[in-house]
């Protein structure tokens, strides 16, 4: 068991690398704590169960919000919506960008010259003044479509990364001998194209994920999401219309804007780690560390002698 | 030595070859787009007239410099390429007509290619075991379960893989490079091809290893594969190849038995190889032919003439005008030039 690619594969990726077991005890972590919100935070985070403006105590660890309600809890269940809105929206991006940029790759021609010329016109339009728009157009929206209309508008950049890597790919030999093999198309594309792929597929889901959940958080803190369900934007909106910095209940902004940057910064490290595969070069991992070793034997044994 | 015209020489490959199984290729003409231009559209010539034939059990080679056409008519038989004119047949069957219909897999399963660079024609991310299992499914549909194993087994101790087993489980980067090349010949036997396309297989590799897998290639041919064998190397083209034929900018210049043409070559061009050819104990610069020093032409539709004109120690003004046509100097021996 302990000899499986997969386990080998992890070992291999998590020794001496730092960024990734810290990445992923972050993001495991948050992970884990809104997923079982209920029963770590009590208190129903729509139901005033203070008084307004409490700051952090025993009893409301993270104080309580303008209109009376448990931070604490609102923190954890707002990240059940907010995470939920980013993987959603990271799904259909990352979805979208496969299918239009391993097609127009493997392709070419008539179908590539489409495509692309479809991902420019997405590419051109500014994302967030699009999305501020489509959000007001649409009224105040609930988390599924902000994910949806996060979704839609920003795969086209990833589609034209893996086109390019398509484009490399398409042409190594072990493509022409699965053609010549009388392969079929969609199988050359899933199974000889696609694994090459993944590393750089993973690396830009984590990338997207970041994206979608600074753009969740922005249009909610913008007031275009639905201000009655709590995610981590609709938490700063209320901070922000209720002036919690100017009198003093710095811990109602501070909270969802901390919880936003911790798991974004996790998803960042692991990003980070996902790329020294994808792209050696950025490899530092464990060999500075053996470098390092042998160099004080070696100097140990010089002093010896 | 008697002129042959265009039409007799190839009628004379042709009734060559009926009845044993062949691939013939008749007049292959292959034009590439220069541009994107959708009016006067410049196109270049890759292939020129090109013929021959391959039979079971035997080999042609063959030989030329880089970009001289020998991969594009690899390329062109398994249908990668589309012929702008001319015929390719498989066992008297016209590879490319509508009406008679091979199905890709059809040609799959009788002509199967080799490529040159070992690391690039596995794909890294499969086991050896999944890469040969493709073809065994595609073209094999009547072995089931263990039976593919069985097969699959077999073929990897054929070409010298063994443990057999083993060498399945293993990522091609855990193979070197002659291993890996020995894959790349048990998955094209796999299908049961009577024809491999093997395009410089050896060029990539140690020189220790290349003769094993010549040699492999060559037992493979004694059980009655036909092989079109590709290299720069006209050495091994006479080792390995019962036929040669000599390309230049796209045109066949010389072909026929391999000791006749490489032991006596009437072409310049075929000189100027074999003088290339380096000789242990040679000094350099000795070279017994010398060429002249001139660009290697762009062969365009409307180009004239003889494609070597521009190279060659015995041009006439003829050259640069008339294609040579073809002249028989011996019995299997054909040369296209003016100056014999």
């Amino acid at each position: 068991m302990l000899s499986h690619p997969v386990i080998k594969f992890l070992r291999r990726f998590y020794s001496g690398n730092t960024a990734a077991i810290l990445g992923t005890l972050i993001v495991s972590t948050v992970i884990i704590m809104s997923a079982f919100a209920s029963v770590i935070a009590e208190n129903d985070p729509k139901k005033r169960v203070a008084r307004g403006h409490q700051p952090p105590s025993a009893e409301l660890l993270l104080g309580s919000t303008r209109s009376g309600k448990d931070v604490f809890s609102q923190v954890l269940h707002g990240g059940q919506v907010s995470l939920m809105v980013a993987f959603g929206a990271a799904l259909i991006t990352i979805s979208i960008a496969i299918c239009v940029g391993v097609s127009a790759g493997y392709f070419g021609g008539r179908v590539d010259e489409f495509l692309m010329s479809l991902t420019n016109i997405i590419l051109v339009f500014p994302q967030l003044p699009l999305l501020i728009i489509l959000a007001a157009f649409l009224g105040q929206v609930g988390p599924v479509v902000i994910a949806l209309i996060i979704g839609l508008s920003s795969w086209a950049w990833g589609a034209r990364v893996i086109r390019s890597q398509t484009l490399a790919v398409r042409n190594k030999e072990f493509i022409l001998a699965a053609e010549v093999m009388g392969e079929s198309k969609w199988r050359i594309i899933l199974v000889e194209i696609l694994p090459n792929l993944i590393s750089i597929v993973v690396g830009m889901a984590m990338g997207t994920c970041i994206y979608a959940l600074m753009a969740e958080a922005g249009l909610g803190f913008l007031g275009l999401g639905d201000p009655t369900i709590v995610t981590w934007g609709t938490m700063l909106f209320w901070a922000q219309s209720n002036s919690a910095f100017i009198v003093g209940a710095w811990w109602d902004m501070v909270v969802p804007g901390t919880a936003i940057a911790i798991f974004g910064g996790g998803l960042a490290l692991l990003n980070m780690s996902v790329d020294q595969i994808s792209n050696p070069k950025l490899k530092t991992g464990s060999y500075i560390k053996t470098w390092r070793r042998m160099k004080t034997e070696v100097e140990a044994r010089r002093a010896q002698s | 030595m008697n002129q042959l015209t265009e039409a007799t020489m190839v009628e004379q490959v042709v009734t060559n070859e009926t009845g044993s199984q062949s691939i013939e290729v008749e007049n292959l003409v292959i034009d590439f787009a220069l541009d994107n231009a959708l009016f006067n559209r410049q196109y270049m010539r890759a292939l020129n007239g090109v013929s021959f034939s391959i039979k079971a059990g035997e080999a042609m080679a063959l030989v030329g410099e880089s970009g001289s056409g020998k991969s594009t008519c690899a390329r062109t038989l398994c249908r990668l390429y589309k012929p702008t004119d001319g015929v390719l047949k498989l066992n008297g069957r016209d590879i490319n007509a509508s009406a008679s219909k091979i199905t890709q897999t059809e040609l799959a399963k009788q002509i199967q290619m080799i490529f040159q660079d070992p690391f690039g024609s596995l794909n890294p991310v499969h086991t050896i075991r999944h890469q040969m299992y493709r073809p065994i499914r595609i073209h094999m549909p009547e072995l089931k379960g263990d039976a593919i194993e069985d097969y699959m087994l077999g073929i990897l101790e054929r070409v010298g893989l063994s443990p057999a087993k083993q060498t399945a489980a293993k990522f091609p980067h855990e193979l070197s490079g002659g291993q890996r090349q020995r894959v790349a010949i048990a998955r094209a036997l796999a299908t049961g091809a009577k024809f491999i396309l093997a395009d410089e297989p050896i060029s990539m590799l140690d020189v220790s290893i290349r003769l094993g897998i010549l040699n492999l290639m060559a037992d493979m041919k004694e059980e009655g594969i036909g092989f079109l064998y590709i290299t720069h190397d006209i050495a091994t083209a006479r080792y390995f190849a019962e036929r040669t034929g000599v390309m230049y900018v796209g045109h066949m210049v010389e072909w026929g038995n391999s000791d006749s043409v490489t032991q006596n070559p009437q072409h310049p061009y075929t000189q100027l190889l074999i003088s290339a050819v380096p000789e242990v104990g040679r000094q350099r610069g000795s070279a017994t032919v010398d060429g002249k020093k001139s660009r290697i032409p762009l062969w365009k539709p409307d180009s004239k003439g003889c494609p070597f004109a521009a190279r060659c120690p015995k041009v006439t003004d003829q050259c640069h005008t008339e294609m040579p046509s073809v002249t028989q100097v011996a019995e299997d021996h054909f040369v296209r030039c003016f100056a014999l």
